[in-house]
């Protein structure tokens, strides 16, 4: 199945690239959507059962992710269409972003479903990219840049993960283990040399950093943020965050059962702990709206790590708390979109009003604010408050009254900015009124009631898959 | 013959750090990619045929040929000055060049392992970290693309030294290399030299707070 869902996107993306027909183009993006939501179904029907020779295997910790993906699939796609047509782009630039956008979703699904830690490291090559193509997309100055430093400080990281994996396998070797797959490398490493180990992550760590985008490694996701297209960046910070997350946990899972586990445990705390105080110092002073959430990712990255390094509810925490803001942030930058045509920019102080502007929209983003922000009524309080109750538990008594105290700054930043743009007054000269459809919302609407629903009351499925997805760690 | 090899390979990061022309440059990755061949050449003997081929392929088309012809044409094409411009002087790379090396051999022989091949090890660290330091300290984009490169030689060599077991290592290491020069191709086939008037780091401050 899986060696025909490659073979089915590489068809798709081929033909996407070559057609300039509109109405074929979205024939095609169909047949797309319908092959990702096929594979993530009969994946979920075959869990633990390998395929393409032990390359790939359906574990719950991935096909928990290819459902995220394939959820955002269908939102991103949607949003990118509107995105294209109002740019009024040429057929050859859309025919370029589809088929980026399709070859992007298939490497991220490769890289959820790799069984081997050689293979991830591949499809993860291959998803760095694809979304430069994306990030490249308008062509300008600015996404030149941030291309460039994209992919460069991306490579960068690649390399080092590279170290990190011949690292690991030195220590295999020792075992006399050739085998690089992740069912069977723990089995391997209870006496070995712990020297490796610790160099193996890391490396292993500082490189797969840079797709998670936590704090060695974070500025170039925030860059990367602000010019790429919005329904892209919502791709940035969700599912290709997703990717870093899930080498992390894998890298974190195989050595979790070695004596290094509490000095791994400390590495992550620091990383986690340092991403949400560098996010806490930019998000006070920025004017970026893009750049504003690009930090808020960070900051929620950083709480994620914390929550994996904590141990014990903070695990479930840690995956609850990816899934959640997954669809919470993608819906925070499908909105972006809206807010960017209604203002025609991205500067905060030169918004305003939008209650009277874009209804719908500044309901969208009223929820949106009280969702990121963990506010009772939102998911991630649940798996915010889980992380905090593993970080008391843990005996971390300061840097839990610490993240609280930086918690609050960047509550108090988000709200100061997201409130000026929805209330205060603003007479923009020229004045001319972009309408919105109100339907253009609807989508934000069901994800952030999803990731309510998710939170409050989660279905037996769902906790079954992040349960056996934590019965990986070390309890 | 091995241990000369990889001692000339060394030899070759001293000869990048006090040189001043960007092909000096060109030439001595290139003759990295011979020296990476021949080691090839020696140490994969036990691995199959086909993928003995392949790797020496790669080594010899990509490292040597390809790619240094492709930076050449590039500085050709953009008209890109023929100096490196470092931020500091030769002298100066040359003594932390030296300091990297000396830090990475006491690295090394602080690990207390009996199968280590431990030159491997020293030259793909002294490789690894003096590529980090070249891309901090030229100016011109293309010098970082050249600190890449050696970088991504460093790691070859470390894949080799576990190569004769582990040859998925050394193919992981080839799409890393296939990877960079898509890179190089996608981002330089003339996008950069047009935009980017002098090719240079100071153009790249746009992105900030």
């Amino acid at each position: 199945m899986f060696g025909y869902y490659l073979i089915i996107v590489l068809l798709l993306g081929i033909g996407t690239l070559v057609n300039r027909n509109n109405l074929i183009r979205i024939l095609l993006l169909i047949i797309f959507l319908s092959a990702q939501t096929a594979l993530a179904f009969y994946g979920f029907s075959h869990l633990k059962t390998s395929e393409l020779g032990g390359n790939f295997y359906y574990d719950s910790l991935g096909i928990l992710f290819l459902f995220v993906l394939t959820i955002l699939s269908y939102t991103t796609i949607f949003h990118s269409y509107l995105y294209l047509q109002h740019r009024k782009d040429d057929s050859r630039n859309q025919s370029i972003y589809f088929a980026a956008l399709i070859i992007l979703i298939g490497a991220m699904t490769c890289v959820y479903l790799s069984a081997t830690i050689g293979v991830m490291w591949v499809v993860i090559e291959a998803t760095t990219l694809s979304v430069a193509v994306l990030i490249y997309h308008e062509r300008t100055h600015l996404t030149l840049e941030a291309t460039w430093k994209y992919v460069f400080i991306c490579s960068i990281g690649i390399t080092f993960a590279f170290v990190g994996i011949v690292f690991l396998s030195k220590a295999l070797q020792e075992a006399n283990s050739v085998n690089l797959s992740f069912s069977d490398i723990p089995s391997h490493l209870q006496n070995i040399n712990t020297f490796w180990l610790k160099l193996a992550f890391i490396f292993l760590i500082v490189g797969f950093s840079t797709k998670m985008g936590l704090f060695p490694m974070h500025t170039i996701a925030v860059d990367a943020h602000t010019v790429a297209p919005p329904p892209i960046s919502a791709f940035i910070s969700t599912t290709l965050m997703n990717v870093g997350f899930v080498a992390i946990f894998r890298t974190y899972s195989l050595m979790s059962h070695t004596s290094i586990l509490p000095w791994m445990n400390q590495i992550l705390l620091l990383c986690g702990f340092l991403s949400i105080f560098v996010s806490t110092v930019y998000i006070i002073k920025v004017n970026h709206l893009k750049r504003m959430f690009a930090y808020s990712s960070l900051e929620h990255m950083g709480l994620t790590a914390i929550g994996l390094a904590s141990g014990g509810i903070g695990y479930f925490a840690a995956i609850l708390h990816m899934v959640l803001h997954s669809f919470v942030k993608a819906s925070v930058f499908y909105q972006i979109d809206q807010i960017h045509r209604v203002f025609d920019t991205y500067i905060i102080n030169k918004t305003g009003g939008y209650f009277s502007k874009n209804l719908t929209g500044a309901l969208a983003m009223l929820l949106i604010f009280v969702s990121i922000t963990a506010m009772p009524p939102s998911g991630m309080f649940v798996s915010e408050f889980l992380i905090f109750r593993s970080l008391f538990e843990s005996h971390n008594i300061f840097l839990f009254v610490m993240i609280l105290i930086l918690l609050t700054m960047i509550m108090w930043a988000l709200g100061k900015n997201i409130f000026s743009m929805l209330f205060l007054p603003y007479d923009e000269p020229g004045g001319k009124i972009v309408k919105i459809n109100p339907w253009e919302s609807a989508s934000q609407f069901v994800l952030l009631s999803a990731a309510i629903y998710l939170g409050l009351n989660p279905p037996d499925a769902f906790m079954q898959l992040i349960n056996d997805a934590v019965m990986l760690l070390h309890k | 013959m091995i241990n000369v090899l990889l001692i000339t390979f060394l030899i070759t990061l001293f000869f990048i750090a006090i040189a001043n022309r960007l092909m000096t440059y060109i030439k001595v990755l290139a003759f990295q990619g011979v020296i990476l061949f021949t080691v090839v050449f020696i140490q994969l003997n036990d691995i199959n045929t086909v993928n003995l081929i392949l790797i020496l392929m790669e080594t010899i088309f990509f490292k040597s040929l390809a790619v240094p012809l492709f930076l050449a044409y590039i500085i050709k094409h953009n008209k890109i000055t023929r100096e490196a411009e470092p931020y500091l002087p030769n002298f100066i790379s040359l003594i932390i060049v030296t300091m990297i090396c000396v830090v990475s051999i006491l690295l090394v022989n602080s690990i207390k392992d009996n199968e280590l091949d431990k030159i491997f090890f020293v030259v793909a660290l002294s490789a690894l970290f003096t590529g980090l330091y070249f891309i901090i300290s030229r100016r011109k984009i293309i010098t970082h693309v050249m600190g890449y490169l050696i970088i991504e030689n460093g790691i070859f060599v470390l894949s080799l030294a576990l190569g004769s077991e582990m040859t998925m290592l050394v193919n992981i290491g080839i799409m890393l290399d296939i990877f960079v020069s898509v890179l190089v191709l996608g981002i330089f086939t003339n996008r950069i030299g047009d935009t980017f008037e002098a090719m240079s780091v100071d153009n790249l401050s746009n992105l900030k707070d």
